[in-house]
């Protein structure tokens, strides 16, 4: 982002550069930074509350008094301890013969269909994977999980976006089922470690990685701290 | 070097990315804007958001979505797992703050909102691309819509 912010100033547009890690925005300098100690994902901070967002832009639209290059931190962090989970329930079972992440899917759905309608569309499944086929992709993840090869096992699409679709689709339907904006990472902790398809999901990984895929293959199927 | 399995939090996938290597610019450009209460306000974000109808980003996708300030119908297509996006699901301004501007507009703080804004895609491999053509590009296509300030927003 710092490299948009050289290049704009350079074709005769000011720019301030809002940044979430501050030894990216030291080493690449932006020509007016603001850091922000705010969770990965959200750059104004705290969703739903315009105060907070107006307050980060007050700072940051202040960087412009400033007559040379400028790095500035927020006066305020939003920490995240890595424990914050959301509370949030899961569809009881359904199909005995199923296998349980694939009927948890089944049960989120009409969740998952108010989560896109309150997000307008937003965020959720669909950019290879449409809702309906959720459960199918998480059964070829199942049998990677059980020793198929990850390549022969159906996947259907580049492993890490498909499962971006999945995770997506979880905390869609995670979001309409919870009446306030979630903690940053609380509902995807929630499906790592709460649902069967996370548990799935998180055993596929580490099959894959035991088959030795490439590892961008495995490695971004969850988010770097798993 | 950290154990990727051993990680825990936000803080630790920051401390993952931080090291990555970014373009070096021997001179930083600066470029002074009009008062703020006169200048037209563009944000360009790389969260990788575009239009339904739009493509979607793909993996080391180096070009920009132009995104209509008149739409609300944004989607995120960023393809890395690293970022909370329950944020953005929530609240577009998490990411966007396309509402804020409009309230900085109406109480005059800031001249106009820009009728369009850019979207790039972050978490690339080479930004080489982004520096020598998409990204000169972009400020052109802004520039020729009169914004003279732009918002940098990440994920």
């Amino acid at each position: 982002m710092s490299t948009l912010a050289h290049v704009f100033e350079a074709e005769g547009i000011a720019t301030v550069a809002l940044g979430s890690i501050r030894k990216q925005m030291e080493s690449s300098a932006p020509p007016r930074g603001l850091w922000c100690d705010f969770p990965l994902g959200r750059p104004l901070g705290k969703p739903g509350d315009p105060e907070f967002q107006h307050r980060v832009l007050d700072v940051a639209f202040s960087l412009l008094d400033a007559t040379e290059p400028i790095l500035v931190e927020f006066d305020e962090s939003i920490p995240d301890g890595g424990d914050t989970v959301l509370t949030c329930p899961l569809p009881p079972r359904n199909d005995p013969d199923a296998h349980p992440a694939i009927d948890e899917a089944h049960g989120l759905l009409p969740a998952y269909l108010r989560g896109v309608k309150m997000s307008d569309g937003r965020f959720g499944a669909g950019r290879i994977v449409m809702a309906d086929d959720i459960p199918a992709a998480i059964e070829a993840f199942v049998r990677v999980s059980e020793g198929t090869p990850w390549a022969e096992a159906g996947i259907p699409g580049l492993p890490m976006r498909v499962s971006h679709d999945i995770r997506s689709y979880y905390e869609t339907a995670a979001l309409a089922m919870v009446d306030h904006a979630p903690p940053a990472w609380a509902s995807t902790r929630w499906f790592l470690d709460q649902t069967e398809t996370g548990k799935v999901m998180l055993a596929a990984r580490q099959a894959m990685q035991d088959q030795d895929a490439p590892q961008p293959m495995w490695f971004y199927l969850t988010p770097g701290d798993r | 070097m950290i154990d990727t399995f051993d990680l825990m939090a936000d803080a630790d996938i920051k401390t993952l990315t931080e090291a990555l290597p970014g373009e070096s610019f021997e001179v930083t450009a600066f470029t002074t804007p009009p008062p703020l209460a006169d200048a037209t306000v563009a944000v360009v974000t790389t969260a990788s958001l575009h239009h339904p109808e739009q493509d979607d980003f793909e993996v080391m996708d180096t070009g920009y979505r132009v995104l209509d300030d008149s739409r609300r119908d944004y989607v995120t297509g960023h393809w890395s797992p690293n970022f909370d996006g329950s944020g953005f699901a929530y609240d577009m301004n998490t990411v966007f703050p396309v509402d804020r501007l409009d309230e900085l507009a109406d109480r005059g703080v800031i001249g106009r909102v820009a009728d369009q804004h850019l979207a790039y895609a972050g978490n690339q491999f080479s930004l080489s691309a982004i520096r020598v053509d998409s990204g000169p590009a972009g400020a052109k296509f802004l520039r020729d819509q009169g914004v003279d300030l732009v918002l940098l927003t990440p994920v």
